[in-house]
């Protein structure tokens, strides 16, 4: 509880500086949000900036920002008219969320399964298949995969829809371009540690006691062999659910991950600090997660120890 | 562990050794690619474009007539260039400030944690593009970006390493014979963390091959008429459905290139056998 | 500066064109009857952009203007043709004096929930529209009333009641309107949502209305029932619109794909039926194939590279002329552009009226120069750089976009080949990050296009006056300004087209811009879908007579 409690007030000196880092940051970028191809007239210029506080000094603005973010309000978006930083978070993250979470699934359930295929039979088929899904999984980037999966299943087979938002069946593409790349890791990941763990005394004696194999894998193994995955899984877990640019651009999906580019581009400054509270607070409360997760797995590893880490 | 050892562990595992193999010749492929045959780098013929791969044109032409051959070696000599010097100027950044906030250790280490703390939680996307933006888009902003959102990593890494050298009794021995800190890094730690300095290396270059071809399908790329692998890949993507082949290439060359990487890295990994954190990079 | 088949282009109508000129595409033979009602009339449309805002005050973008434009109506609307047709107003008076009219609003005017729509709508929505709290970005586009600039100017302090401004409501159907000078374009202007009236109980009473499609209260062709961001928005056929004996279609579906080649995959699988912003690299293919559907609409709009002739060696005419003159415009259309567009010998392009009409002024005005490398490569030496030797490093700044790039790259190769010139780099910059470097006037050239404000030559020449805010180009010529004066004031159509011919002949000859091409609209279309029109300039498409004919 003490460490919780500890790692709360850090995180929120981490939040802050964060927040402040973006700030300057930001309004060092050349250009302002009401920029036009065409020179808007002074009067109307003028206008604007009062209507979103930009005509005061960088520093009221500045205060006035984290007045309202202490509130939770994060302000209205200035490209958009309809649309506050809260919307736009309360629109694109069921989306992002139900696709990633179920990406996230996927990945350690076929991760997993790989990894732990390839440590046991060990130099045989299962490994070396393991092992071209997973270097395969971390040498294709992204859009290039997305591209070839809708060539494929939505073309070629015409399986799935190319793009849009609806339904299941939509899911199928974004999700499997999004699991790529964790499978790929966690494949990786499970196998050194249960390789590991398959070495240790424990399962040694386990296995000369003529125990089945299924029966040690699922009591011992996996128990003790989780951690790197569940480690690698919480910040993940933070980037995924904060979306993907090219997927969302690609497969036309509504979620949150096309604003951190969309907002830089049109100099939408709420929309850009907002979404960089909502990513690191997202990141410091699943790496809190899986500390504690780490802990009920594994009663040996002490607080102390874990705050080194920085994790 | 000597560099020896390491080598001698890697050359067992044939798979890292033929990567090895396969990326020397990528390598030298983009050092004399561009001028196997008579076609420059820029040249355009523009009655002559999106034609297929055959005699006149190894690869084809893109969409200004321009031999694809000649840009494919072109753009991954921009590609790797990108990913070596990124790779390196971060490794190095991560490399001395792991070390020394091990070795200063005590409220300075506790400090020096907390900043890497903050890089980490960043919205990793977000500031590599707002730095792009503040300096001048080109080759070296896109390596000083990288080298700024990478280095963190390699300091967390170094740092744990030399936190468990530091109990090891040569360490201890060094310290008692009166060695300054300065030494002690430069003659105690840094030759003993070398074979995951080099495993972080081509982690990071990897990841610096990868992030490029990213930008640059943000448009956030090296400046035209140059190529990188990236800029390729996207120049394909806009007419994937008439032209494949001008994905197709660029695509299978990344690929390669990742892939020979990694199993590098993995050969390498497994030479050295700890486990080394391996970056997120999912959101791209 | 506009860079093209980008959706934020500002497009505004200013000027009333009562004959069909060629700047109004896909318009045909009106509604046969049978074939529509065996099927539902849906048309789905891909946005490209989710828009900004929809509330008609605030609405800029193309795709804002798109939406705002079928569900709403403002005193005057264009028809299939391109005329002026009444809309809410059903006849107006305009005073001897061209300053004050009076619009009567038809009595069959109804907003979406039934409630009639008075003058004090319109009354209400302007002056809301001027308010300087309300800071609307397109509130400009008002300025021609009177006291509306003094008014919505923050710094002005004499003007700082709604009151004063020259709009007023006598009563419910007649509204009277006093412009700060005459302007002939007043009527045309009308037409464009930002004159668009609000449902005043509503807007008052709720800020927040345009939100949702529950409270969003319109008067157009098309009803809002559903708005999905990023993804599509629905509207269905309003029945309380007072022609919807005209409104063929059930549904209209706006999507929004933002992706080119996603949006492309769509169409070609059957589930868009509309779609603009094709992948230049598809155009061949589509070309081939009879039923793509692929259309080519008119585009007010020239491609230009801009000379800051403030810097060197740009300040020396003959640099500018060799660097015109020894490009290979139709290769450029055919091979990089491949939209069918027209190499630009002039600035002005093609489809607006001459002093007849029914004359197009491009044609008449014939082209300015020509290309030819002998006379560039003598042109260069006589600047000092035979050969290209010796040309200084000079950085042609482009708006990143990969068609930009591809323009720019092939430029840079004919100048190479053509004129020997090594040194010319291209500098592809994010787009605010462009804008703020050619408003500052630090490129020393610079790739962009003009788009039309109005159907009217003016609305490119008055550009390159000698203080236009838009002027890049560091160009100023008094005899140009005075030309330009001069077609401002006469009422002479005769003089008035004359001196704009002349003005371009000016800035030709003096070349402190570069024409490319004209640009064209490729766009990608059903052969099912009937009756829409397909505009020049202003929103994307016009949907009030459209109809599905399977």
């Amino acid at each position: 509880m003490r460490y919780v409690l500890r790692k709360i007030i850090s995180s929120s000196i981490t939040l802050f500086v964060i927040v402040s880092l973006t700030f300057v940051l930001m309004h060092l970028i050349p250009g302002g949000p009401f920029d036009s191809e065409r020179k808007l007239p002074d009067s109307i210029v003028k206008n604007l900036n009062a209507r979103y506080n930009l005509d005061k000094p960088l520093r009221e603005q500045y205060i006035i920002y984290i007045k309202n973010v202490l509130t939770g309000d994060l302000g209205p978006s200035i490209k958009y008219e309809n649309k506050t930083v809260n919307s736009i978070i309360k629109e694109g993250f069921p989306v992002t969320a139900a696709i990633g979470v179920a990406a996230i699934f996927l990945a350690v359930f076929v991760g997993s399964l790989l990894g732990v295929a390839a440590a046991i039979y060990r130099q045989r088929w299962p490994d070396y298949a393991a092992s071209i899904i997973s270097t395969l999984g971390i040498s294709v980037p992204g859009f290039i995969l997305a591209g070839f999966l809708v060539y494929l299943f939505a073309f070629r087979l015409g399986w799935f829809p190319p793009a849009l938002w609806d339904g299941p069946k939509s899911m199928a593409l974004p999700v499997l371009s999004l699991a790529w790349f964790p499978t790929a890791i966690i494949a990786r990941l499970m196998k050194s540690s249960v390789l590991e763990v398959l070495n240790q005394e424990y399962i040694k004696t386990a296995r000369a006691k003529g125990l089945p194999m299924s029966y040690i894998v699922i009591q011992h193994v996996l128990r003790n062999a989780a951690a790197p995955m569940i480690s690698y899984v919480g910040p993940a877990l933070a980037t995924i659910l904060t979306g993907s640019f090219v997927i969302e651009n690609i497969f036309a999906l509504p979620g949150l991950g096309k604003w951190f580019v969309l907002s830089i581009s049109n100099r939408d400054y709420t929309v850009i600090l907002g979404l960089t509270i909502f990513y690191s607070t997202l990141l410091i409360v699943l790496n809190i997660l899986v500390d504690l997760v780490l802990a009920v797995l594994d009663p040996r590893i002490r607080y102390t120890k874990a705050k080194g880490a920085g994790l | 562990m000597s560099l020896r050892i390491i080598w001698w562990r890697f050359k067992q595992n044939k798979i890292a050794l033929a990567s090895l193999i396969v990326l020397f010749v990528l390598i030298i492929m983009a050092l004399i690619g561009p001028y196997l045959n008579s076609w420059g780098y820029s040249e355009q013929v523009l009655q002559k474009t999106n034609q297929r791969p055959g005699i006149e044109y190894w690869f084809g032409t893109d969409s200004l007539g321009r031999d694809l051959f000649t840009r494919l070696w072109y753009g991954a000599r921009v590609s790797i260039l990108i990913g070596i010097v990124t790779s390196a100027v971060s490794v190095s950044m991560g490399t001395l400030y792991g070390s020394i906030s091990a070795v200063l250790g005590g409220k300075i280490d506790e400090v020096m944690m907390r900043i890497v703390e903050v890089f980490y939680a960043v919205p990793f996307l977000l500031y590599v593009i707002l730095l792009m933006l503040i300096m001048e888009p080109g080759i070296k902003t896109i390596i000083i970006a990288l080298a700024t959102v990478c280095w963190f990593n390699t300091a967390r890494v170094v740092r744990g390493q030399v936190l468990k050298l530091k109990e090891e009794e040569f360490f201890l021995a060094a310290r008692l014979l009166g060695a300054g800190k300065i030494r002690l890094i430069v003659h105690h730690i840094l030759p003993n963390v070398t074979g995951h300095i080099i495993v972080m290396f081509v982690v990071v270059v990897s990841e610096a091959v990868f992030v490029e071809a990213f930008l640059s399908f943000l448009g956030l790329g090296v400046s035209v008429p140059k190529a990188s692998l990236g800029i390729l890949a996207k120049e394909g993507i806009q007419g994937i459905r008439s032209y494949p082949w001008q994905l197709f290439f660029p695509a299978v060359f990344i690929s390669l290139l990742m892939l020979s990487l990694n199993l590098i890295g993995d050969g390498l990994r497994d030479a050295l056998d700890p486990k080394i954190a391996v970056k997120k990079r999912a959101e791209l | 500066m506009i860079s093209m088949r980008k959706a934020s282009k500002i497009l505004v109508c200013l000027f009333i064109m009562v004959f069909a000129v060629s700047g109004c595409g896909g318009a045909k033979k009106g509604p046969e009857g049978d074939a529509r009602s065996q099927t539902k009339q849906v048309v789905n449309m891909n946005l490209s952009a989710e828009p900004e805002t929809i509330d008609p005050g605030r609405a800029k973008g193309q795709p804002d203007l798109t939406v705002v434009n079928a569900i709403m109506e403002g005193l005057t609307r264009y028809n299939l043709k391109c005329e002026l047709e009444p809309a809410m107003a059903e006849r107006w008076e305009i005073s001897d004096d061209g300053r004050t009219y009076k619009f009567f609003i038809r009595k069959d005017a109804r907003w979406s929930n039934g409630d009639p729509v008075t003058a004090y709508d319109f009354e209400y929505a302007w002056k809301r529209v001027l308010d300087p709290e309300y800071a609307s970005s397109y509130a400009y586009q008002l300025y021609y009333i009177e006291n509306a600039y003094e008014y919505n100017d923050p710094d002005n302090l004499e003007v700082t009641s709604p009151d004063m401004v020259g709009v007023k409501a006598i009563d419910a159907s007649t509204l009277e309107v006093t412009l700060a000078v005459p302007a002939l374009h007043f009527l045309g202007l009308t037409a464009f949502p930002t004159y668009f009236p609000v449902h005043k109980a509503t807007v008052e009473d709720n800020p927040s209305w345009d939100i949702l499609a529950d409270t969003y209260i319109n008067n157009g062709p098309f009803k809002l029932v559903r708005w999905e961001p990023f993804q599509k928005i629905v509207c269905v056929k309003n029945e309380a619109y007072w022609d919807r004996e005209q409104v063929n279609l059930d549904e209209l579906i706006f999507s929004i794909v933002s992706e080119e080649s996603t949006a492309l995959a769509l169409y070609e699988r059957n589930d868009f039926d509309i779609v603009y912003n094709i992948p230049s690299q598809e155009l061949e293919r589509l070309k081939a194939a009879p039923d793509s559907g692929l259309k080519i609409a008119d585009e007010l709009a020239v491609a230009l590279y801009i000379f800051n002739i403030t810097k060197e060696p740009f300040d020396d005419v003959r640099v500018r002329k060799a660097l015109a003159a020894a490009l290979d415009r139709q290769a450029l259309a055919d091979y990089v552009t491949r939209g069918g567009e027209r190499p630009a010998y002039a600035y002005v392009p093609y489809g607006l009226p001459d002093v007849n009409p029914w004359d197009d002024f491009r044609k008449m005005g014939g082209d300015y120069f020509a290309e030819s490398i002998e006379e560039a490569r003598f042109w260069l030496s006589e600047a000092g750089y035979p050969d290209g030797k010796g040309f200084p490093e000079v950085e042609l700044l482009i708006n990143e976009s990969q068609d930009n790039l591809r323009m720019a790259q092939a430029v840079q190769e004919m100048w190479k080949q053509n004129l020997g010139i090594q040194s010319v780099t291209i500098r592809p910059l994010e787009w605010r990050m462009y804008l703020g470097t050619i408003f500052t006037m630090e490129h020393q050239i610079a790739g962009a296009g003009w788009g039309a404000d109005y159907l009217d030559p003016m609305a490119f020449l008055d550009v390159y006056v000698s203080f236009g805010g838009n002027n890049v180009s560091g160009f100023k010529n008094e005899t140009y300004d005075e030309l330009i004066a001069l077609a401002n004031s006469t009422s002479d159509p005769q003089v008035r087209i004359g001196a704009m011919h002349q003005a371009e002949q000016i800035l030709m000859d003096e070349m402190p811009i570069l024409p490319l091409i004209f640009y064209t609209k490729p766009y990608l279309m059903k052969d099912h879908v009937k009756n829409v029109r397909v505009p020049s300039f202003g929103p994307q498409m016009e949907f009030k007579w459209a109809y599905i004919d399977r």
